[in-house]
C-alpha cells in the first residue's frame, strides 16, 4: 500500500487552500448525514440491531480461524478455489497467475478497497494486463489516474465540470460538440463505454462485503450493477477478501446487513446485494466458468488479541468518515491512504505501521461523532488514542511535539509548579488580550493565530476559580 | 500455497488461544453453523399477508420501482403489452423458462416477440419471475438458473420482474426460507440477487441518477 501519510501536514494545506476540493467536500455532510439519520430514525430496532452486530462479529472473530476453514470448505463443495495470501505480494501474485492461466488481456472490475490496498491494478498493468474499473466513481478516478478518496464514494473530491473534462479527454471516438451538461448525459455516457467492457473481459474481480461460513458464499453490495455485470459476464470470477470480512451464516447476515446500507447512504438496502457461491452449475444459461477466492490477511491477524483487534468488526460503510470534521476539511487524498477519516485512521498504522503512518491519529478533533454513528460500535476514538501513545513511546512525533508534551507532562505531575506558573502567565495572557479580550498574535503559537483567535484568559485559574467558588459555598452554610 | 494458509491460521489461532481453549470454540462454532440462530426480526417485517403485500408495494414505490397488480398469469401478457406501449418500446422482450411465466397465453399480445434464454446485452426489455420477495425493504429476491437467467437481470434497460402475492414475505430471514432447503441448509443457487430499485449512482456530486449500469427502470407485476 503506497502512503504519503507522512505529509498529512502539508496535504492538509494544500487541501484546505483548494477550492475545487472544498466545493466537492461541501456534498459530504450534505450527501450523508441528513439520509442516516433519517434511516435510522425509521427502525426501530436500528440500535437493537448495532448491538446485534457488533455481537456477531466479536463472535466471529473469537472464532475466525475455525470460520474460515468452515467457509473454505463450502466454496470447494460448491466447486470453487480459495486461494490464502499472507501479504499483499501473495495477493497479487496469486491473481496475477489466475489472470495467465486464462490468457487473460482484460479484466473488469467491481469497486474493491482490498484490491486497492494490494495495488493490483499496478501490478496487472506491470504484467501487460489491462484492468478496467466499472463503478462509476473508481472508473473516473481510474482515467484520472488518482486513488478513492473515500471508501464507498471514491470520486467524492470532483465536481461534476472535472468529470466532463476527463471523459472529453479520453472518450475520444464521440462527437466533440456534444452536450455534457447534465450529469445524466455523463452517466449515459460511462454505460455505454463500460458495457463493451464486460464483455470483452476474460476476468472479473470483486471484493466481498461478506463472506458466508454457512454456505461458502461471497456477498457484494452495490447500486450501480457494475459488481453483478463484472462478476456475471466474465469467463472467471475472481473475488478478493481480507479474512475478517467472514460470517456465521446467513441469518447472521441479513443482521448486520439491515445495519450497513442505513450507515451509509441511508438507504434501508442498497439496491443489489447479491449471494455468490461457486461457478457456473450444469444446467446454468449464464455466469462464471470457474470461481476463486483469495483471502487476504496482510496484517490483520496481527490486530487479533491487541487493543485494536475491535478494528477489525469494521464493515467499510463509510459512516465516520461521513461524519469526520477533519474529512469534511481535508478531504480523503490529504490522509496519503486509501483508508481515510477515523477509520483509517485506526487501520492504516494498524496494516502499515505506526512509523509510516502514526501522524494519521492526531488528525482527529476527538470530537466523537464517528464512533457515535459506527453500526458496529467501534471505539475508534479510543483506539486513535491508543496510536498517539505507541508514537509517543516510539519516539515518532516531531520534535516540537515531543518536546513540548515532555514538558507539559513534567509540569503537570508537579502541581505546586504548574498553578505557581499558570498564576503567573494568566494575567500576562489576559493583558495581551486587550480590551476585545482576544489574541490575535502570540509568539511561539502563531499555527493557531494565524487562522483564528485565542481567546484570552478572563484572569484567574481555574483552580483559583474553584476555590473561591468552595469559599462562597462555606460561608453560604 | 497451503504453507500460507497454515501460516494464516496458525497466526490466528496463537492470537486467539488465549480468550478460549480450542474445544470450546469448535463446539461453539458447530452449534452456530447448525443451530443458525435469528436475530431481531423488525416488527414492520412481521406483519399479516394483506398489509406485508401493500407495505411491499409502498417500499418498492419508495425506491423507484414501479408497481403494478393483477389478478392472474393470464392477465400478465397484455400488462407486459402495455408496459411496452406506455413506454414507446419495440414489442420484444426476452425471458428465460420459467413454468409459471410459460402458463400465461402471450399469443394474445399478437405482435410480440419473445426471446428465450440469457441476454446478450442488446435486450431492451427482460422479463424475470421473483423467487420471493421482501416488504420490510421492498426488495425482490432472485435466484440464478435456467428459468430465470441472471444476465436479464442486470443488462436490459426495462426489467419486468413478475411475483406471486403469496411469495412476498415480511423479512429477508422469511424470504431465505423461499429457497430449497435439505436438511435444514438453504441450498444455494449459483447467484442469488436481492434487488430493491431500479439500478443507480451517487458518484457525481452525491446527486442521485438511475439507470447506471443495470435497468433504468424496474417494473413489479404482483401476482393474486
Amino acid at each position: 500500500m503506497e502512503l504519503t501519510s507522512h505529509n498529512l501536514k502539508s496535504n492538509a494545506k494544500d487541501a484546505l487552500g483548494n477550492e475545487q476540493l472544498q466545493k466537492a467536500l461541501g456534498n459530504v455532510p450534505k450527501g450523508f448525514i441528513d439520509k442516516r439519520a433519517k434511516a435510522a430514525a425509521a427502525l426501530d430496532e436500528f440500535e437493537a440491531l448495532r448491538d446485534k452486530g457488533r455481537e456477531i462479529k466479536d463472535h466471529t472473530l473469537a472464532n475466525l480461524d475455525l470460520y474460515l476453514e468452515a467457509y473454505e470448505q463450502k466454496v470447494i463443495e460448491n466447486g470453487g478455489h480459495v486461494h490464502w495470501a499472507k501479504t499483499a505480494e501473495d495477493a497479487r501474485r496469486i491473481a496475477l497467475e489466475i489472470c495467465q492461466k486464462h490468457d487473460a488481456k482484460t479484466v473488469t472490475k467491481g469497486k474493491s478497497m482490498i484490491t486497492e490496498e494490494v495495488e493490483l491494478n499496478e501490478h496487472l498493468l506491470e504484467n501487460g494486463i489491462e484492468p478496467v474499473e466499472t463503478d462509476l466513481g473508481e472508473y473516473i478516478i481510474q482515467l484520472r489516474n488518482e486513488k478513492p478518496s473515500h471508501i464507498i464514494a471514491p470520486a467524492i473530491h470532483l465536481n461534476q465540470g472535472q468529470i466532463e473534462d476527463d471523459f472529453r479527454r479520453v472518450h475520444t471516438h464521440l462527437d466533440e460538440d456534444r452536450d455534457m451538461s447534465e450529469p445524466e448525459t455523463l452517466l449515459a455516457e460511462a454505460r455505454e463505454v463500460l458495457r463493451k467492457r464486460y464483455f470483452e473481459a476474460d476476468i472479473g474481480f470483486t471484493g466481498a462485503n461478506f463472506l458466508v461460513a454457512e454456505t461458502g458464499s461471497s456477498v457484494i453490495v452495490t447500486n450501480e450493477g457494475n459488481g453483478d455485470l463484472t462478476q456475471t459476464l466474465g469467463k472467471v470470477h475472481v473475488v478478493m477478501a481480507s479474512i475478517e470480512k467472514v460470517v456465521p451464516t446467513l441469518a447472521d447476515c441479513s443482521q448486520i446487513l439491515r445495519i450497513l446500507a442505513r450507515s451509509a447512504t441511508g438507504q434501508d438496502m442498497s439496491v443489489y446485494t447479491t449471494f455468490s457461491t461457486g461457478p457456473k452449475r450444469e444446467k446454468d444459461p449464464d455466469g462464471p466458468k470457474e470461481y476463486h477466492v483469495i483471502l487476504l490477511d496482510n496484517g490483520r491477524s496481527d490486530m487479533l488479541g491487541t487493543e485494536f483487534e475491535e478494528m477489525l468488526r469494521c464493515i467499510r460503510c463509510g459512516a465516520c468518515i461521513n461524519h469526520c470534521p477533519v474529512y469534511h476539511s481535508i478531504g480523503g487524498h490529504a490522509y496519503g491512504s486509501i483508508y481515510p477519516g477515523p477509520m483509517g485512521s485506526v487501520l492504516t498504522p494498524s496494516l502499515a505501521g505506526v512509523d509510516k503512518a502514526g501522524t494519521l491519529p492526531n488528525a482527529s478533533t476527538f470530537c466523537g461523532r464517528c464512533e457515535s454513528v459506527c453500526p458496529m460500535r467501534i471505539p475508534l476514538p479510543k483506539m486513535m488514542r491508543h496510536w498517539r501513545e505507541k508514537e509517543f513511546e516510539q519516539h515518532l512525533q516531531p520534535k516540537a511535539a515531543r518536546y513540548g508534551l515532555a514538558f507539559w507532562a513534567y509540569l503537570a505531575k508537579r502541581p505546586k509548579l504548574y498553578r505557581a506558573l499558570v498564576s503567573f502567565a494568566m494575567p500576562a495572557l489576559s493583558v495581551l488580550g486587550g480590551t476585545n479580550k482576544r489574541i490575535s498574535s502570540l509568539p511561539l503559537a502563531s499555527g493557531w493565530t494565524k487562522h483564528r483567535e485565542l481567546p484570552a484568559p478572563e484572569g484567574r485559574t481555574f483552580m483559583q476559580a474553584w476555590d473561591q467558588r468552595e469559599a462562597l459555598k462555606q460561608e453560604a452554610n | 500455497m497451503s504453507e500460507t494458509r497454515q501460516s494464516v491460521l496458525s497466526d490466528i489461532r496463537n492470537a486467539l488461544v488465549k480468550k478460549a481453549p480450542d474445544d470450546a470454540r469448535a463446539k461453539a462454532v458447530a452449534e452456530r453453523l447448525s443451530g443458525r440462530p435469528t436475530g431481531i426480526i423488525p416488527k414492520r417485517g412481521q406483519l399479516k399477508q394483506d398489509a406485508r403485500v401493500e407495505l411491499f408495494a409502498e417500499m418498492a414505490k419508495k425506491v423507484h420501482s414501479s408497481v403494478t397488480r393483477v389478478s392472474g398469469y393470464d392477465e400478465i401478457p397484455s400488462c407486459i403489452g402495455n408496459y411496452l406501449r406506455e413506454h414507446n418500446l419495440p414489442a420484444e422482450l426476452i425471458m428465460g423458462t420459467d413454468r409459471r411465466l410459460n402458463k400465461a397465453d402471450w399469443s394474445l399480445e399478437k405482435n410480440l416477440t419473445i426471446k428465450k434464454g440469457p441476454s446478450d446485452g442488446k435486450d431492451l426489455v427482460g422479463v424475470s419471475h421473483a423467487k420471493s420477495g421482501i416488504a420490510e425493504t421492498g426488495t425482490l429476491l432472485l435466484a440464478s438458473g435456467s428459468e430465470n437467467p441472471t444476465t436479464i437481470n442486470f443488462l436490459a434497460d426495462h426489467h419486468i420482474v413478475i411475483i406471486s402475492a403469496k411469495d412476498i414475505k415480511g423479512d429477508m430471514e422469511s424470504a431465505w426460507g423461499s429457497l430449497n432447503k435439505k436438511d435444514g441448509q438453504v441450498v444455494m443457487p449459483r447467484a442469488v440477487n436481492f434487488v430493491t430499485g431500479p439500478s443507480r449512482s451517487g458518484d457525481i456530486e452525491q446527486k442521485l441518477l438511475l439507470g447506471a449500469h443495470g435497468p433504468r427502470a424496474l417494473q413489479i407485476i404482483i401476482v393474486g
